[in-house]
C-alpha cells in the first residue's frame, strides 16, 4: 500500500512553507518587504470597503437597528450626486458625503474603481479567481479596446436623461447594481441556505416569510451575467459599462498625479500590462481615465520605470536627439523606451460621438416618458409606492432603484417594480406589492435609508398624521376597494370580515352592514358585509394581504385617492382639507 | 513522446517482430480484456442497481418504487399535546377565580393569582412554562391592542419565584413578529425579565392534532416552545373584536397557530370553541389593566382605551372571559358571544362566572 504523501508530510510542509515565506529578498532587504506594498494595501482597502457594504446591507434590518449610516455606498457615490442635483437642482439630506470621492478622483484619478468600489472588487476578485490564461494571453486581454469607450455614451445618455427628470443611471451604476443585487437575490439565497441554528445570521431574521422579490431571477442572471464576463474580458462592467467609472474617468483628466513611465529605464517589455486592472495602457501614452490606480503595473515593472508621481510636463517634448537612432536623451539620460508618449488625459471619444450620445440622450426622454406607464394620464394601479414618496414626477428626478428601501422593509411588501409597474422607466423602482405584504402602520423605515429622498425622510407623526401633522392627514398610499363578486359575505354567503378586523385606523376605514340571511341550505347566518369609508383608508393594504381569497383578493389597493399628488386624489377636496372628525 | 519515437524508429527498420513484441501484445490484450470485462461487470451492475431501485416493490429495502405516486408526497408527522392539556388537578377548598383590583400592576397579578390557590399550586419546581400574550398588533401597549408588558413581568417574575426551570415566551403575530413583539415592549419585557423569547419563523411550525375539533383537527402550530413544555399560561388583554364581539384569554390561542388564519372568520364562534378544546392551559390571566372597549382588535387610539384597573386570573378561561364581558367592557346586559356555549357545551368552562368560586380582593 503507497503511503498518502500529501496528507503525511503536511505537518513537515507548514515549518518549511514558513521558513521559504520569511526568507530575505535577493536584495537584503527582510522579508515582509514583499509583503508591505501598496498593492497589499489596495487589497486590504478592497476587502475592508466589501465588508462594510455587506455589513450594511446585512444590518438594514428591524431588530438590528443602530443608527448605522445604511446608505452609506449609495451616499458616496458622487454619479448618485451629482445626476440627483441635475434632475432635482439640490442635494438631498447626505448626498454632499460625495465630495469624499470626488475630492481624491480630482487629485489621485479613480482610486475609487480600485480601492473602494465593492462591485469592482468582486468582479476584480472572480476575474482573479477564475482566470487561466497563460501571461502572454493576460497581457494581450489588458490592452486598451475601443469599446471601452462605450460607458462614457452611456453616462452621457444618463446625465442628459437626468437633466431632463428622468433619473436612469440607477440601472448601471455600479453601487446601486450590486445593492439591489444582493438584497433581491444574494440574501434571499443566504437565508435559505443557512441552517436553522444560524437563523440568526439571517439577512431577515424573524421576517414572517421567506423574502421573495419580482423578477428576482432577472437581477440574479445579469449579476451571474456581468461576473462572468471577467473570464471574457477582465473586469468587463467596469471597462465597458460602469456610469460612475466613466464619471470619474471624466473627471480623473484633473488629476495631478498618475502613473508615470521613466522613458529612461523602459524598455517596453509590456509586463506592467499583465495584471493592469483598467487597461490603461501603462506601457505606452497612459490613459488616465481609464487606470483604476490599482498599482500593479508598478508591482509589476521589472525595470522599475513606472511611478505614482506629480507628472504634470509632457517629456516627450524635452527628448533631444533620435529614438531611432538610439541618440535620444531626457535631462541628460539615453532613452530606452521607443515610445516617448507618457500620458493621454482626456477620455479617447471623439467630439462628434459624445454629440451622438448626447441626441441619444435627448430621445431617450421622451421614448421613456411617453410609452404609457409613468405619465399622468396613464399611470398603473399597482404603482403603489412607499410612504413619505414624493409625487411620481419628482418621484423619478430621485429614485435610483438601488432598492434600500426593500431591502429595510420588514413585510416584504416593497418589490422592485418590474416593466408592468412602471414602464422600463420605473424598472426596479419600489412598488407595493399587497399579496407579499402590506405597509405596517408605525414603520417609517423606508423613509429613513432612502438616500435621494424620493422616500422623503418623515417621522412617524407625519406618517400618522398626528400633530403638528393634524392638518395634513395621515400619509395615503391609495385606496382600498371592495370587489363584490369575490368577497365571502357579499357573494358567497359566508361569514369573514377579516379586512375590518385588521384594519389599522381608529375609527376603522372599513365598516360592516349587518344583515341576517337564510342560506340556500335554510340556515340563518348573519353576515357582516364590509363598506370602504374612503375618508378614512391609508392605502396601507393590510385588508387585501389578510384577505382569505388570496389569489385575487375581493379588497384590494390601487393607487388612486395617494396623498402625495393632488393629481391623484380620489374625493373632493382631497388630500388637503380632507380630515377626519374625530 | 519516447515511445512515439521508439515505434517510430522500429516502423523504420522493418523488421521482424522479435519474442518480447508477441510478449507484449499479449499483455496488451490481456490487459484491455480485463478493462473490458471490469466495465460489463461495472455496468451490470449498476443497471441490475438501477433496477432493483426502481422496480422493487416499495416494502423492500432501499426500493425507490412509488407505484401511485402516495410515497413521494410529503408526510408530515402530526404532533399532539398532552392529554387533558396542562391543566393540575382541581381542588374543591380553592376559587377558581381570582380578581385583583387595584393599581399596582405586580401586586395585582400576584393577588389574582394568590386568589386561586398561589403560584405554587400550579408550578412545580423544573416545569419549562410557555406564557402566551397577545402580541398580534405592532402597536404600543398603551393602545390596548396587546399585553402590558408590566403584566408579562410579573407574571413572569411569579414563575421564576416558583421554581420554574424555563420560561419561554411565545405569540405569532399578525403583523411582522419582529416588529410587534418590539414595538408592543413584550421583547423588552420578557428580556429584561429573563425569558426566553420565541419569534415564530416558518420551520418552527409542525402539524397539531385535536382530536374532535370542528375545524381544526389538523392545523399548522407554533410548535417549538412547545416541545419540552410541561406548563401553559395564556395573558391576554381585554378587547373589543369586530366579529365575535370579545377577545379575551380564549381567543388569545389564535396566536398559536399558522397557516391559512384567515379563514377562521368564517366560522370564528366555532374556531374559538375549537381553540379552547385544543388548549387547555395552567391557567390563564385576564389583563384588564386597559380595556380596549370598541375599534377591536386592532384600537389606534387612545380614545378607544380605559383604564380597567383589573386583574383576572382563573383555570377557567370562559368564567374569566365572562367575569370580563360583564365588569369590564360593561356588556353585562347582552348576551353572551356565541363560542362561549360552543365551549361550554363541549365541558370546557363555565360562562356563568357566577357559579365559579369567586375570590376578588382590593391591593390598593
Amino acid at each position: 500500500m503507497k503511503r498518502l504523501p500529501v496528507i503525511q508530510s503536511v505537518p513537515r510542509l507548514i515549518p518549511k512553507a514558513i521558513q521559504e515565506a520569511t526568507q530575505p529578498n535577493r536584495d537584503g532587504s527582510p522579508w515582509y518587504a514583499r509583503v508591505l506594498r501598496i498593492t497589499t494595501w489596495r487589497i486590504v482597502s478592497q476587502a475592508a470597503f466589501f465588508g462594510l457594504f455587506m455589513f450594511l446591507l446585512w444590518v438594514s434590518w428591524f431588530s438590528r437597528l443602530g443608527g448605522y449610516p445604511a446608505s452609506l455606498f449609495l451616499e458616496l457615490d458622487p454619479l448618485v450626486t451629482f445626476a440627483t442635483a441635475l434632475s432635482t437642482h439640490t442635494v438631498y439630506r447626505w448626498l454632499w458625503r460625495a465630495l469624499w470621492i470626488l475630492i481624491p478622483t480630482l487629485i489621485l484619478g479613480r482610486v475609487f474603481c480600485g480601492w473602494i468600489c465593492p462591485y469592482g472588487t468582486l468582479h476584480q476578485f472572480m476575474g482573479w479567481l477564475f482566470n487561466v490564461r497563460r501571461n502572454k494571453d493576460n497581457i494581450d486581454v489588458n490592452r486598451y479596446r475601443p469599446i471601452f469607450q462605450f460607458k462614457y455614451y452611456l453616462l452621457t445618455v444618463f446625465l442628459v436623461l437626468s437633466a431632463f427628470g428622468a433619473l436612469q443611471i440607477g440601472l448601471l451604476d455600479p453601487i446601486c447594481l450590486l445593492t439591489r443585487s444582493v438584497v433581491t437575490t444574494i440574501q434571499p439565497a443566504w437565508d435559505a441556505a443557512l441552517p436553522a441554528s444560524l437563523s440568526s445570521l439571517a439577512s431577515s431574521p424573524g421576517a414572517p416569510h421567506p423574502r421573495v422579490f419580482s423578477g428576482a431571477w432577472f437581477v440574479g442572471f445579469l449579476l451571474i451575467g456581468l461576473v462572468g464576463l471577467n473570464l471574457v474580458i477582465p473586469r468587463f462592467f467596469c471597462r465597458v459599462l460602469c456610469p460612475l467609472g466613466a464619471f470619474l474617468g471624466t473627471l480623473s483628466r484633473f488629476a495631478l498625479v498618475r502613473i508615470d513611465r521613466d522613458l529612461t529605464k523602459c524598455t517596453d517589455c509590456n509586463l506592467c500590462m499583465r495584471h493592469c486592472e483598467g487597461a490603461s495602457d501603462p506601457q505606452e501614452a497612459l490613459r488616465k481615465s481609464e487606470c483604476f490606480v490599482c498599482f500593479n503595473c508598478i508591482d509589476d515593472c521589472p525595470e522599475d520605470a513606472l511611478a505614482f508621481r506629480v507628472a504634470p510636463v509632457p517629456v516627450h517634448e524635452k527628448i533631444i536627439g533620435s529614438l531611432k537612432e538610439g541618440t535620444a536623451f531626457l535631462f541628460g539620460r539615453r532613452v530606452i523606451s521607443q515610445l516617448p508618449e507618457t500620458v493621454i488625459k482626456p477620455p479617447d471619444v471623439p467630439r462628434r460621438r459624445w454629440l451622438f450620445a448626447g441626441l441619444a440622450g435627448v430621445l431617450a426622454y421622451p421614448f421613456l416618458r411617453y410609452s404609457k406607464a409613468v405619465n399622468a394620464k396613464s399611470y398603473s394601479a399597482k404603482a403603489i409606492r412607499p410612504p413619505g414618496s414624493v409625487a411620481e414626477p419628482e418621484f423619478l428626478e430621485r429614485c435610483i432603484k438601488c432598492d434600500q428601501c426593500i431591502n429595510v422593509c420588514p413585510t416584504n411588501v416593497l418589490q422592485p417594480s418590474t416593466l408592468a409597474e412602471g414602464g422600463l422607466e420605473g424598472l426596479w423602482t419600489p412598488v407595493m406589492d399587497f399579496r407579499t405584504g402590506f405597509c405596517q402602520l408605525n414603520c417609517t423605515l423606508c423613509s429613513e435609508v432612502c438616500p435621494t429622498g424620493a422616500i422623503q425622510k418623515i417621522d412617524l407623526r407625519k406618517k400618522l398624521g398626528k400633530a403638528p401633522h393634524a392638518e395634513a392627514g395621515p400619509v395615503r398610499l391609495g385606496t382600498a376597494f371592495f370587489d363584490r363578486g369575490r368577497c365571502l359575505p357579499w357573494a358567497m354567503e359566508t361569514p369573514c370580515v377579516v379586512c375590518e378586523e385588521v384594519c389599522p385606523t381608529s375609527p376603522k376605514a372599513i365598516g360592516t352592514y349587518e344583515e341576517e340571511i337564510t342560506r340556500w341550505d335554510g340556515k340563518k347566518v348573519l353576515l357582516n358585509q364590509p363598506y370602504m369609508r374612503p375618508e378614512l383608508c391609508i392605502g396601507c393594504g393590510i385588508c387585501e394581504h389578510e384577505c382569505p381569497v388570496q389569489d385575487q383578493p375581493a379588497v384590494y389597493v390601487t393607487a388612486i385617492g395617494e396623498s402625495r399628488s393632488k393629481d391623484r386624489s380620489l374625493l373632493l377636496g382631497a388630500p388637503e382639507t380632507q380630515k377626519v372628525k374625530s | 513522446m519516447s515511445t512515439e519515437r521508439q515505434r517510430g524508429r522500429r516502423g523504420r527498420a522493418e523488421s521482424e517482430p522479435t519474442p518480447q513484441d508477441i510478449e507484449r501484445a499479449h499483455d496488451h490484450a490481456r490487459i484491455e480484456r480485463r478493462a473490458l470485462l471490469k466495465g460489463a461487470v461495472g455496468l451490470g451492475g449498476a443497471a441490475a442497481a438501477a433496477a432493483y431501485f426502481s422496480m422493487a416493490p416499495p416494502t423492500w429495502p432501499l426500493s425507490l418504487n412509488d407505484p401511485d405516486g402516495e410515497r413521494g408526497k410529503p408526510q408530515a408527522p402530526i404532533r399532539r399535546l398532552p392529554e387533558g392539556g396542562f391543566a393540575v388537578p382541581e381542588r374543591a377548598s380553592v376559587a377558581d377565580l381570582g380578581v385583583a383590583h387595584g393599581s399596582d400592576v405586580k401586586a395585582m397579578v400576584r393577588a389574582a393569582v394568590g386568589g386561586i390557590g398561589g403560584i405554587e399550586r400550579f408550578i412545580e419546581k423544573g416545569d419549562v412554562v410557555v406564557i402566551k400574550p397577545n402580541v398580534a398588533f405592532e402597536r404600543p401597549a398603551a393602545l390596548g391592542a396587546t399585553t402590558n408588558p408590566e403584566v408579562l413581568v410579573a407574571l413572569i417574575e411569579l414563575v421564576r419565584e416558583a421554581g420554574a426551570a424555563e420560561i419561554r415566551v411565545a405569540d405569532n403575530p399578525i403583523e411582522s413578529p419582529e416588529s410587534c413583539f418590539a414595538r408592543s415592549g413584550i421583547r423588552g419585557a420578557t428580556l429584561s425579565a429573563g425569558a426566553q423569547l420565541y419569534l415564530p419563523e416558518p420551520n418552527q411550525f409542525e402539524l397539531l392534532g385535536t382530536a374532535g375539533a370542528t375545524w381544526i383537527e389538523r392545523w399548522p402550530f407554533f410548535w417549538r416552545p412547545f416541545d419540552g413544555a410541561t406548563k401553559v399560561i395564556g395573558v391576554s388583554p381585554i378587547k373589543d373584536h369586530n366579529l365575535c364581539r370579545a377577545s379575551m384569554t380564549t381567543k388569545n390561542w389564535y396566536g398559536l397557530l399558522g397557516g391559512r388564519r384567515n379563514q377562521f372568520h368564517q366560522d370564528i364562534h366555532g374556531i374559538i370553541a375549537d381553540l379552547a378544546l385544543m388548549l387547555r392551559p395552567t391557567f390563564v390571566v385576564l389583563d384588564a389593566t386597559r380595556v380596549l372597549f370598541r375599534s377591536g382588535p386592532t384600537g389606534g387610539s387612545l380614545s378607544d382605551v380605559k383604564a380597567g384597573h383589573t386583574i383576572v386570573a382563573s383555570r377557567d378561561s370562559l368564567a374569566a372571559d365572562a367575569y370580563g364581558w360583564d365588569h369590564l367592557l360593561e356588556r353585562s346586559g347582552e348576551a353572551l358571544p356565541a363560542y362561549f356555549e360552543k365551549a361550554a357545551a363541549r365541558g370546557l368552562g363555565q360562562p356563568d362566572w357566577r357559579k365559579v368560586a369567586l375570590n376578588e380582593v382590593n391591593v390598593g
